[in-house]
């Protein structure tokens, strides 16, 4: 796997300057500020997002180096707690909800699809704006006034009155809501209005599948989000009994409502993921994917399943038997899409003609780590196992390797797969190479051992703990910092790209996708004339595909 | 060195359980993963792009068949993980009927248990090994979690409710007890210790109780409150009659049927108004706010064990005590030796109940 033969597949670009793209076509601060472009909506959340990774990933880096000792002595007990709340709810809420949808989404979308743009370019701008306001708001109110609730605001704990900021970050919280609600809209409106000519719904590509059905959960979950932390923030103001039992409400509603919503936002976090990995693999192994109709129906069964499982948090909450048996039996039920699609990635490399390019190395990363957070996933929902495991690192490792490990390395591969669209450029293939391997064998370091510190019974959410857990924490600190490494590496490669990379003309991957074929970066109404499509998706194997360019 | 924990003391007869479906758990998605990761690795190195390769690789068609087998196989094996596991999680929550009741309450940041015999500890739990103990848990302020990984066996406690799990210790020795639902500040320092004791140290350590049983305790409760004053069996039909109670049906003025157990009774007595027994007046006032949460265990703990014929009459020379229940010592759990000095108790009691009746309001 010699770097020549990288190169060699990266089609050479003519060194012609591009007269007019999406980037240059108007100038200034403001020509941004008030775009109404999806690519450049695209870039802004892309920045955005970005930050707020970067002060997630900072607020556990200090708290995993407080784990260091068991006595954690680095920071008092309360900047702990409020280190990991900050980091939850800004990783959940600010970087993984929005970061695939919105930001990748965003750009590619309207381009796989052959539209112009999406259908409502102002209501897109708007879900920005608001995002922003969120994000500025929650991080003001987490910062300056701090809230120790952790990112799930379990009630009667966060409906007490005297935690902090915790109205301002719920009211922050919803307003980003918001903001992914009408880019869902927004984009079930345009996959089914602004198709190119002979693109039917099953030769859509699967990414766009799994933005749809991500769509229609924002659509679904989100207003229930809204209601039950408004309803916090309504008893906290009027002290009317809803969720505080001592003013006669009820504990347990709250956790319907909340993981009514985190449930199925969940798998928004994850199934754009599976989207992208859907694209990059038959890429790189030049083949068709392997039972792509399999794969677009599980993407709206998981979408659909997804909803019915939110009691499996609930396990040892007090629900009923009978409640927790129905919930078992459901989560079982959404893992066998799942299972699907892995076994189905896996068969697309199959006599394929496998190259290693830095999107493919995070795609395998991605099947590898996800296929180990949903093996841990049966752990969790097996009844049994959950009363032993449930709210222990265990659980923190299990939901890393599907989030982290899944959906920030798809968003990683998506990212180094439409980079040079959407900049022109090409980036240092050594350097995200290594980058990819750095975080892969980081991740499995940083949270392995927490599989056996849960096992051991640490619970989560400690400051401090008993001294025969140090040797695992001590592992996964050393594992977080290599990790951190892998990060921000890209930082570095991608910005210096933007000068030094290579020209990456339209296609330097010879892949299937529409948004290949127009210039990158694109002009600003995407394509100089609307593509007709004639095919399915993914056709690598057509000898007229490999050359056509 | 550090000592390193690799797997979990295992101490209870539940643990045993939840090791052998652990077993199982890792061989089936060990191997199912162990099966994926040789794929990746197997494909990625025979199939990869040699130099100066160009024709495309051959089309493989899907096949339906094989798709359906990896779509039902799993399938298949899920239920089995499914049937497995609510086996065990039934087994966990569902106490012998045998069990001694103990009390916990949760509280920022401790742990308080109260024992039928009348200890009272906080952060320790003492435990006989070989005895099923359920526990009876409910929080003084926001949702925490009993959490003893020994155990194997979690349960969270919540504000104004009961929740109850059960163990039986298979091991001596002590063992972690964790809040592992957060609960603010000192949430990480809310730890205490299980002591499982072999029955004879566990009775030694019964025996240096002071305060008299449990019940005892929710008998002086009883009286001090003056319960009594409507809840007695020769009183015309005020309020119901609280003799055998306890998980039996009671009939609601609404039509409905409840089952009288610890949440019921917790409620009737904190929100007495919510479910009003049918032919009876909604009378009874609230004692939210009025009754310390020890208390109210103890007074659940005295209804919980109350038999026909027992309640104490209104005035103070009241018939025998309510523990031991009949009298016998065999029936005490583990063979723990009942509170002999009655005489004494009887005495304080009646002095207690003497002093409420003068101040009885009516
Ligand atoms: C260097 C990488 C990371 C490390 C070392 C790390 C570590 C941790 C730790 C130790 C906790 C548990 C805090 C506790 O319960 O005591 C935690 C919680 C969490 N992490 Fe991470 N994390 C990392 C990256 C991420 C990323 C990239 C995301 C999402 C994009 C994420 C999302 C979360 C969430 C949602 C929680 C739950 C917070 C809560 O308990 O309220 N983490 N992380
Ligand atoms: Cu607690």
């Amino acid at each position: 796997m010699s770097t020549e033969i990288l190169e060699s597949q990266i089609a050479e670009a003519p060194a012609v300057v591009q007269p007019e793209t999406y980037l240059n076509f108007t100038s200034g601060i403001l020509s941004w500020l008030l775009t109404k472009d999806h690519k450049r909506i695209g870039i802004l959340y892309l920045v955005s997002v970005t930050v707020m990774f970067f002060i997630g990933g900072f607020a556990i880096s200090v708290a995993r180096l407080n784990l260091m000792t068991p006595e954690g002595s680095l920071i008092p007990a309360d900047t702990y707690n409020r280190l990991f709340t900050l980091h939850g709810v800004i990783m959940v809420f600010f970087f993984l909800v929005p970061v695939v949808p919105a930001a990748l989404g965003n750009f590619v979308l309207p381009l796989m699809i052959g539209a112009k743009d999406l259908a409502l370019p102002r209501i897109n701008l708007l879900s920005w704006y608001l995002y922003i306001i969120g994000a500025c708001w929650t991080l003001y109110a987490m910062i300056a006034g701090g809230i120790d609730t952790g990112w799930t605001f379990y009630t009667p704990y966060s409906s007490q009155a005297s935690h902090y900021d915790i109205v301002p970050t719920m009211i922050g919280v919803v307003i980003a809501g918001f903001s992914s609600l009408f880019t869902g809209l927004n984009f079930v409106v345009t996959v089914h209005w602004m198709r190119a000519p002979g693109l039917t719904w099953f030769r859509l590509p699967i990414f766009v599948w799994t933005l749809y059905a991500t769509s229609i959960i924002f659509l679904l979950a989100v207003p229930v989000l809204a209601m039950a932390l408004i309803l916090v923030v309504v008893e906290r103001v009027t002290h009317i009994g809803i969720f505080d039992p001592a003013l006669g409400g009820d504990p347990l509603l709250f956790q319907h409502l909340f993981w009514f919503y985190s449930h199925p936002a969940v798998y928004i976090m994850i199934l754009p993921g599976m989207g992208i990995v859907s694209e990059i693999i038959p890429c790189f192994a030049r083949k068709k994917l392997y039972g792509y109709t399999f794969v677009a129906y599980s993407s709206m069964g998981i979408a659909a399943l997804a909803f019915l499982v939110w009691a499996h948090h609930m396990f040892v909450a007090g629900i009923s038997v009978y409640a927790a048996l129905v919930f078992s039996s459901l989560s079982f039920l959404v893992a066998v899409p799942s299972a699907i699609k892995v076994f189905n990635w896996t068969a697309t490399l199959y006599k394929g003609s496998i190259s290693f390019a830095t999107p493919m190395l995070f795609a395998l990363g991605f099947v590898a780590l996800f296929t180990i957070g949903g093996l841990t996933g049966l752990f969790l929902a097996t009844l049994g196992m959950d009363i032993h495991v449930h709210d222990t690192y265990f659980v923190i490792a299990h939901f890393h390797f599907i989030m982290v490990g899944g959906m920030v390395m798809a968003y990683m591969g998506g990212l180094h797969y439409w980079w040079p669209k959407m900049t022109g450029r090409m980036y240092s293939q050594w350097w995200s190479r290594m980058s990819a391997l750095i975080i892969f064998f980081g991740f499995f370091l940083t949270f392995l051992p927490q599989f056996v510190l849960g096992y051991n019974g640490m619970p989560r959410r400690y400051h401090s703990y008993p001294p025969e857990f140090q040797v695992w924490n001590v592992l996964s600190t050393a594992g977080a910092s290599i990790l951190a490494v892998g990060y921000v590496l890209p930082l570095g490669y991608l910005l210096l790209s933007l000068r030094y990379g290579k020209r990456a003309g339209p296609n330097p991957w010879r892949a299937t996708g529409l948004e290949w074929q127009t210039p990158s970066p694109p002009p600003k109404d995407n394509f100089e004339e609307t593509p007709i499509v004639v095919r399915d998706p993914y056709q690598y194997h057509l000898e007229k595909a490999q050359n056509e360019l | 060195m550090p000592s390193v924990a690799i797997f979990p003391a295992a101490a209870s007869t539940n643990a045993h359980s939840v090791d052998q479906l652990l077993l199982f758990l890792v061989v089936v998605c060990g191997s199912v993963g162990l099966l994926v990761a040789f794929l990746l690795i197997y494909f990625s190195i025979k199939y990869r792009r040699r130099p100066g390769q160009v024709a495309p690789p051959p089309e493989t068609h899907s096949s339906h068949k094989l798709e359906w087998s990896w779509t039902i196989a799993p399938a298949f094996v899920f239920v089995v993980m499914f049937i497995w596991g609510a086996h065990v999680y039934i087994d966990a929550y569902h106490a012998p009927d045998d069990s001694t009741v103990i009390y916990g309450i949760g509280k920022q940041w401790m742990w308080k248990f109260q024992h039928p015999e009348g200890q009272r500890e906080i952060d320790a739990l003492h435990v006989p090994v070989g005895g099923s103990v359920r526990l009876l848990l409910t929080s003084e302020d926001v949702i925490h979690s009993f959490f003893v990984p020994a155990f194997r066996i979690h349960m969270d406690v919540l504000p104004q409710r009961f929740t109850s799990l059960w163990f039986q210790a298979s091991k001596p020795g002590e063992y972690h007890l964790f809040c592992s639902q957060y609960c603010g500040t000192g949430h990480a320092s809310m730890i205490g210790t299980v002591v499982a004791l072999e029955p004879a140290d566990y009775r030694r350590w019964l025996q240096s109780s002071a305060e008299g049983s449990l019940a005892l305790q929710g008998r002086k409760v009883f009286l001090k409150y003056r319960c009594i004053s409507c809840h007695s069996a020769n009183e015309n039909a005020r309020a119901p009659v609280l003799e055998g109670l306890y998980n039996q049906p009671v009939p609601l003025r609404d039509g409905r049927t409840v089952i009288a157990d610890e949440n019921y009774i917790r409620e009737s007595i904190l929100n007495p108004a919510a479910k009003v027994v049918a032919g009876y007046d909604p009378i009874m006032p609230t004692f939210q706010g009025v009754i310390s949460a020890e208390d109210l265990m103890a007074v659940i703990e005295f209804i919980r064990t109350l038999k026909p014929n027992e309640t104490p009459p209104r005035v103070e020379s009241f018939p025998p005590p309510v523990n031991p229940p009949d009298g016998d010592p065999q029936k005490l759990p583990f063979g723990a030796v009942p509170d002999t000095d009655n005489s004494k108790s009887d005495n304080t009691n009646a002095g207690n109940s003497k002093s409420n009746n003068i101040e009885h309001p009516r």
